[in-house]
């Protein structure tokens, strides 16, 4: 008797594995930015998509780094990230197929509302990055290889300045965790509007500089290659890449507002040219 | 399979070629944590006696609340010490938030409770009369505290070994009040937990085989510790 009741159990237990299996295809795993998630875009996006669609989307929310590698070991279907020159090495080795531009968003540099570096109004970023280097202000970096750091590393590079200044601190954390530690420091950061703008209200800082067409940030989406893994649900991730660049996607990123404030703008494309994308990293 | 072999063999690497990055890191831990223990030492072994030695009303909820400390999840210690410490908070004037000296406060704080326990049970468990025989022997108070501490040598060392390897473990109140920040806040806990999130294991992996081996080497100690006792107990 007990036998059977085990037996039955076991029978129940391989079903439902089976059936998870079967709902499995229709899950999309979406590795993207921390940035991009906590704004809340793709709260506000994804259910739309998933109403008309057949698709459960998994958001995973990392590091471009991450995300990227995620990608690699093919633990993702696809990809939405923002450092056009990492990118362009995913594709190039083989890792992923597709790419396409889809939007963009801008970066600032916040610090101390009584700016003690001078680096207030200004709209050169590269300027501003090399005062505060000059002037020993303390820095707090993501140092996490996130599409954010990608960019302040790229600021630096064109400031002609190496940041090993002793109030250079390096987090390796998220753009959450370095605003709070940059607010109890009262020191200065590079973020992403988004985040900034989720954020600002709990934060003891104000907007330095803004509008550098250096600080832009553009967004691609890029499919995992499914001739490296079996089991991607390469046909979802199409689904909603295509999406995403349609009318009614482009549309909608457009329409999205934080706090009332505009975060994205769409510009579906081809994939990004680092070399000549604005703001490339 | 073959990708968590080349990433084993990098991580080997960077233990035996010394990479400069990975051992400061271990420095980093090795500094906070036994500057933690070093301090959190006297005072334990001056409370621990009392509980062992003095009665006093109240002593069971003292030595309850004790054992309840060691319970206390480091990310609550990490939580409550982040907001004294917050520019907002009572203790902002220190300016102590995202240094080693907070995550040292930390630990102490997580060190605290077990090395109390410890050192509580093994000091009860040496004869009553030994502190007496002392005194009478004509050993000052200092001497005779002195002479209880050889007496619980072995379990004064296993406390400090049982306390060290919980505190330089513990991530929850190194990242929320250390920052993880690289050269100066950045132990093995916090750049495993923070680091691999750039794709990169190799490091990870490396810091982690480290905390395994001390792990090891510390209950090695441990056993060894109890094995010298149990004999000279019977000798």
């Amino acid at each position: 008797m007990l036998k059977r009741r085990l037996s039955l159990l076991a029978i129940a237990a391989v079903t439902a594995m089976l059936a998870t299996g079967a709902q499995a295809a229709e899950i999309i795993r979406l590795a993207t930015t921390t940035s991009t998630y906590n704004s809340g875009l793709l709260d506000y996006l994804l259910p739309k998509f998933e109403q008309d669609h057949p698709y459960q989307i998994q958001v995973i929310p990392v590091g471009t780094g991450k995300a990227l590698r995620l990608g690699r070991d093919g633990d993702v279907d696809l990809v939405l990230t923002h450092a056009p020159a990492a990118e362009k090495a995913f594709v190039d080795a083989g890792y992923g197929v597709e790419p396409h531009g889809v939007m963009y968003n801008d970066f600032v540099i916040v610090g101390p509302s009584d700016d003690p570096a001078g680096i207030k109004g200004g709209d050169d970023a590269v300027k501003a990055l090399a005062t505060l280097a000059d002037k020993n202000a303390t820095f707090v970096s993501r140092g996490d290889d996130s599409g954010t750091n990608k960019k302040e590393n790229h600021l630096w590079k064109a400031a002609g300045v190496t940041p090993d200044f002793s109030n250079y601190k390096a987090a390796g954390q998220g753009m959450g965790a370095v605003l709070k530690m940059t607010s109890e420091l009262q020191g200065y950061t590079l973020t992403d509007r988004g985040t900034w703008l989720a954020m600002k209200d709990n934060l003891d800082l104000s907007i330095l500089v803004e509008g550098d067409t250096k600080l832009f940030n553009p967004y691609q989406v890029i499919l995992v290659n499914p001739e490296r893994y079996k089991n991607l649900n390469t046909e979802g991730a199409r689904a909603l890449a295509q999406w995403l660049i349609s009318d009614e996607g482009q549309t909608l990123i457009d329409a999205f507002r934080l706090k009332g404030k505009v975060l994205f703008h769409a510009s579906a494309g081809e994939a990004v040219d680092p070399s000549k994308a604005v703001g490339a990293n | 399979m073959h990708e968590l072999m080349a990433t084993m063999g990098k991580a080997l690497h960077l233990l035996v070629s010394f990479d400069p990055a990975l051992w400061e890191i271990i420095g980093v831990s090795f500094r906070v944590s036994l500057t933690a223990i070093l301090v959190a030492l006297p005072p334990a072994l001056l409370v621990a006696l009392v509980l062992a030695r003095v009665a006093f009303p109240g002593r069971w909820l003292a030595i309850s609340l004790v054992n309840t400390f060691m319970a206390v999840p480091t990310v609550v210690v990490g939580l409550v010490l982040f907001m004294l410490l917050s520019r907002s908070g009572p203790l902002g004037e220190w300016q102590l938030l995202f240094t080693q000296r907070a995550m040292v406060i930390g630990q102490i704080i997580l060190a605290s409770p077990i090395l109390i326990a410890m050192l509580h049970s093994s000091l009860q468990s040496i004869d009553q009369r030994a502190w007496e025989t002392a005194r009478q022997l004509g050993a000052g108070r200092l001497q005779a505290f002195a002479m209880l501490i050889h007496e619980a040598r072995f379990g004064v060392i296993a406390a400090v070994l049982a306390a060290f390897g919980r505190i330089i473990a513990e991530v929850g109140s190194a990242v929320m009040i250390g920052g993880n920040i690289e050269h100066f806040t950045r132990t093995i806990t916090t750049a495993i937990a923070l680091e691999t999130l750039k794709g990169e294991f190799a490091q990870g992996i490396a810091l982690g085989m480290v905390l395994l081996l001390l792990a090891l080497l510390l209950n090695v100690l441990l056993g060894v510790m109890r094995g010298r006792g149990q004999q000279m107990v019977s000798a």
